[in-house]
């Protein structure tokens, strides 16, 4: 039988939810982009300010900000316990890189940040009711758009040397590759048609345009012309976009399922439950 | 072991909504929070449209994925499979909602009432302040059935310890008890007839079964 729409919008995250993957992602970007390419100083801390901004997103968005501290609660299951749980030691450990610049706490930083990134990337995949979210794919996706963004905001805060554009340009066709994953991936489910149709819109199409565009102007400013900060900024603010609309636009139910349709009109002998 | 479960009969249910009026009434749930409802669904194509009404609410899954990611344990599966939230310790982050494939879970932000302004007496006697920021859904009356059975009733048979909703199904489409328990009259619906649970390919193993058709004619 063929299965009714009744899917809608998500109305239990909004902006602020998305605010902790724009946040998280692109802070943890940064920091890994700052410490793996020999730039620890302001932009590392940018990245974690970063990060605790998308926390501090989603503290606003909670019912019972009072009673933050019971997020730490589940680590066995919930990969929002093990956000947290990584959250303050990554602080901690960037902050203390940053003041002390020593070469031990560089393999935990970096080990954090990723872990960070990742554990983001597993709350949307196990969030089971949204099917855009709930695609295997979504990991590498966030993960690498996470990376793009960094990027994209070192060559904004720091020279854009070689290194960093490079990184910048892998990150981003990462990123390209994931998307392409991530879409293909969603059409096989055949589960969601509404993120499909919104990740055709105007304002998806204009942050995918960014994308590619940004791809284009690292190649140029590897070749030596002065346009990473634009690159820089499309980077960001294109992943930024995508992520926005993942959460608060593309964000439909899967709606009830019914297979098959009821016989009417046999009734129920009493002893099967009839009345 | 007692595994509880609900069956709905969509062969009987004919949209009257009064489980729907009457889980309202029993757990004072707020406007536009419906623990229990009736989803009135047109199916198919042109010749063969079929309007179907679908019972749904939390499904007191066997694996449930809002309890893998509450991040707090305030979400909990008892022994008897009722899927429970723990109002005292949620901290109303919401997961679980958009975990659910069955959208059963709501939050509310502010204390709202049915006629505006002021609570109804119902609402004074129900409605709780601690369900406000946090998480809700249906318990299957969790309350009632702990009563009952601690009062020697049969869950499904005794209404003292029987859901609301299926108390007041004035067609008999929706039963409740222990599909454990062979001689229940869930067990016996479940094995003589043909039913479907919603989204079996999210492996969450919903408590809630739908007859569709007849074991015979
Ligand atoms: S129906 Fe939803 S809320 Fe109920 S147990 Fe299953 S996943 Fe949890
Ligand atoms: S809203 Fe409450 S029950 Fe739901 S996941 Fe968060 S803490 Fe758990």
């Amino acid at each position: 039988m063929r299965q009714m729409i009744t899917a809608r919008l998500q109305r239990s995250w909004d902006l602020r939810a998305a605010g902790n993957f724009i946040g998280g992602g692109a802070g943890t970007g940064l920091v890994l982009a700052s410490v793996l390419l020999g730039d620890g100083g302001l932009s590392l801390v940018a990245g974690l300010a970063l990060v605790g901004l998308g926390l501090a997103m989603v503290w606003l968005e909670i019912g019972k900000p009072w009673r933050a501290l019971n997020v730490f609660f589940h680590p066995q299951t919930s990969w929002m316990t093990r956000e947290g749980i990584v959250a303050g030691p990554l602080m901690a450990v960037g902050g203390g890189y940053w003041l002390l610049g020593h070469p031990a706490l560089l393999v935990p930083l970096v080990v954090l940040a990723a872990g960070f990134l990742y554990c983001q990337s597993r709350i949307l995949r196990a969030s089971r009711g949204i099917p855009a979210w709930k695609q295997a794919e979504i990991v590498p996706l966030i993960i690498t758009s996470g990376l793009a963004e960094g990027a994209g905001l070192l060559a904004l805060f720091a020279e854009p040397a070689p290194a960093v554009l490079a990184w910048a340009l892998a990150a981003g066709l990462a990123r390209e590759g994931a998307w392409m994953l991530y879409r293909r991936g969603l059409v096989a489910s055949g589960n969601a048609s509404g993120a499909l149709a919104i990740f055709g819109s105007g304002p998806a199409q204009a942050a995918r345009m960014a994308q590619g565009l940004a791809l284009a102007l690292w190649l140029l400013a590897l070749a030596g012309l002065p346009v990473a900060p634009l690159a820089g900024l499309l980077a960001a603010g294109s992943g930024w976009g995508i992520k926005a609309l993942l959460i608060t636009r593309a964000a439909f139910t899967r709606g009830a399922s019914v297979p098959y349709a009821p016989v009417r009109g046999r009734g129920l002998p009493m002893a099967l439950g009839g009345r | 072991m007692t595994r509880y479960v609900m069956v709905a009969d969509l062969r009987r249910c004919v949209g009257c909504q009064t489980c729907t009026a009457s889980c309202k009434e029993t757990n004072a749930t707020p406007p536009g929070v419906q623990w229990r409802k009736v989803l009135d669904i047109e199916a198919g194509q042109y010749p063969d449209v079929r309007r179907i009404f679908l019972p749904t609410g939390c499904q007191h899954c066997d694996q449930p994925p809002c309890m893998e990611v509450c991040p707090s344990t305030a979400t909990r599966k008892r022994d008897d499979g009722i899927v429970t939230i723990d109002y005292d310790i949620c901290i109303g982050c919401s997961y679980c909602a958009v975990s659910c494939p069955y959208e059963a879970r709501y939050k509310v932000e502010s204390a709202e009432y049915v006629y505006g302004a002021g609570p109804i007496s119902q609402e004074k006697a129900r409605a709780a302040q601690q369900k406000i920021g946090v998480v809700t859904k249906c318990t299957f009356c969790v309350e009632r059935i702990d009563a009952g059975v601690k009062a020697g009733k049969v869950p499904g048979i005794h209404p003292e310890a029987t859901p609301a909703c299926v108390n007041s199904c004035l067609s008999g489409a929706l039963r409740f008890g222990d599909i454990e328990d062979p001689d229940s009259v869930v067990s016996r619906l479940v094995g003589d007839n043909k039913w479907f649970r919603q989204h079996e390919d999210e492996g969450t193993g919903p408590g809630f079964y739908y007859l569709w058709d007849g074991g015979r004619p």
